[in-house]
């Protein structure tokens, strides 16, 4: 297959970034109270994810890589910033509906993961394509999650009624409860089917991360700090006696003296 | 007195009547990410507090000290991100140098923190609504408060649950997104609180 053609694919369907990576999951129940709402959303976001892949693809070789996060999360809020604008003066509907969620396009983890995982290191043909396909991938989930919401909870597609008059919408779907059923029947349906999902694989028991630890199916680079403190989480339940972890301490330059180190150890029991 | 009898209204507004995660999906990720157990839940939620009040206030200080008067308020959001980055690093070494006690306790959480869509939302948040400081103040500590409170709740579920034989089709993340929802359905009854 065209290589180009490969990442749209694999974006849309293989590695869609809400079904089977579960990433960016704030927007995904926020703003997912009808089809409109949803499209929007995934067209924002593919905007500032092509650009922003655009971007960093081109400044690969020119970010050092002891500041790249920072640089990437400069060049994502700056295009957030831009898409922000351009909506308030042209889509005021659309504004007035996503309201505070489209700046918060800056810490969607799809976007610093795929600058991290994938426009960092690859050409900027490919990365764009890239961007293109996850964009619509994301589009896509919330189109579907949205247009579910919307029939069950308002008896509408799209603003058109399409149920009979006798049917009593159940409101609550297009509440905020609403969100998390039809997302947890839908990671039901990807669990009774074992379909290829993040849900699906079992998470690393008793770890204290925000992602849930989950870094075999992790793509994200957000979470490459993360993965470091996860191997350090590991070490410390290894060493609940409290050995390994004076040792682990030596390798740090700061904070290596020996109270130190046994308090921590009493931490390492906590977690 | 009325401003006060304002504050209160306000706090107990941001806590329950719309809590962050449970109407406003802000912080999706910790919360079903970190709710294992009880005492790992309620570490991470006074991080969140920590953090969220100490960053809205810094926040809206710019905003209110530096961007409006310089127009540059379309600069909200860049501004922010970087503010909040800074300040997480500024507060982890604070507190290793002064209250190690505290570091211990919350030192794990403190990184995770960044990438919490709602420290940057309550910021925004206290931007739309026009809050001068003392307000932005108290709806960020509400905020991260009801935060605190949902994912110390939710952790006391799952380890209810972790006992139970559930069917192999909702094991895992069906399940706890079924027991989110009904908790978001148990705080839409704070709605006539206020």
């Amino acid at each position: 297959m065209n290589k180009y053609l490969e990442r749209l694919y694999n974006g849309i369907i293989k590695e869609n970034p809400t079904l089977v990576l579960m990433l960016g999951m704030c927007p995904t129940l926020a703003v997912t109270t009808s089809g409109s709402n949803g499209l929007g959303m995934g067209l924002s976001t593919t905007a500032v994810l092509v650009m922003s892949n655009l971007m960093i693809s081109a400044l690969r070789k020119i970010i050092p890589d002891k500041v790249r996060m920072p640089a990437f999360i400069v060049i994502v809020a700056s295009f957030v910033t831009i898409v922000d604008l351009l909506i308030q003066g042209f889509l005021p509907a659309l504004n007035d509906s996503l309201g505070i969620y489209i700046p918060l396009i800056v810490v969607n983890c799809i976007i610093l993961g795929r600058a991290e995982a994938y426009a960092s290191k690859n050409p900027v043909g490919v990365s764009i394509f890239d961007g293109i396909g996850m964009g619509l991938g994301f589009t896509a989930a919330l189109t579907i999650l949205g247009t579910i919401r919307e029939l069950i909870g308002a008896g509408t597609v799209f603003g058109y009624q399409v149920m009979p008059d006798a049917y009593e919408p159940f409101s609550i779907f297009i509440m905020a409860p609403g969100a998390f059923f039809v997302l947890a029947i839908l990671t039901g349906i990807q669990n009774r089917l074992k379909l290829k999902s993040a849900t699906n694989g079992d998470a690393k028991e008793e770890s204290t991360l925000a992602c849930g630890g989950k870094c075999d199916e992790c793509v994200g680079g957000v979470c490459a700090a993360n993965r470091s403190l996860l191997a350090i989480d590991a070490d410390d339940k290894k060493a609940s006696q409290g050995e390994n972890i004076a040792s682990r301490l030596k390798a740090f330059p700061e904070g290596t003296d020996k109270g130190d180190a046994s308090d921590k150890s009493k931490g390492g029991d906590r977690a | 007195m009325s401003t006060i009898k304002e504050l209160i209204l306000l706090f107990v507004g941001a806590a329950f009547v719309n809590n962050v995660v449970l109407s406003q999906f802000l912080g999706i990720c910790p919360f079903l990410g970190v709710s294992k157990k009880t005492n790992t839940a309620l570490g991470m939620g006074t991080a969140v507090i920590f953090v969220v009040t100490a960053s809205s206030a810094v926040a809206s200080l710019l905003h209110n000290y530096v961007l409006v008067p310089a127009g540059l308020a379309y600069m909200d959001t860049i501004v922010f991100i970087a503010v909040i980055a800074a300040l997480v690093q500024l507060v982890e070494m604070i507190l290793k140098k002064f209250i190690p006690a505290l570091y211990k306790a919350l030192g794990v959480y403190l990184p995770l923190i960044t990438t919490n869509c709602c420290v940057l939302g309550v910021a925004l948040i206290n931007v739309s609504k026009e809050y001068d400081l003392g307000r932005s103040v108290v709806n960020a500590f509400g905020t991260s408060a009801g935060f605190c409170v949902a994912i110390v709740l939710l952790a006391g579920v799952r380890e209810r649950i972790e006992g139970n034989e559930i069917p192999h089709t909702m094991k895992g993340s069906p399940i706890l997104l079924v027991t989110a929802g009904l908790m978001a359905i148990a705080f839409c009854g704070f709605a006539g609180l206020i």
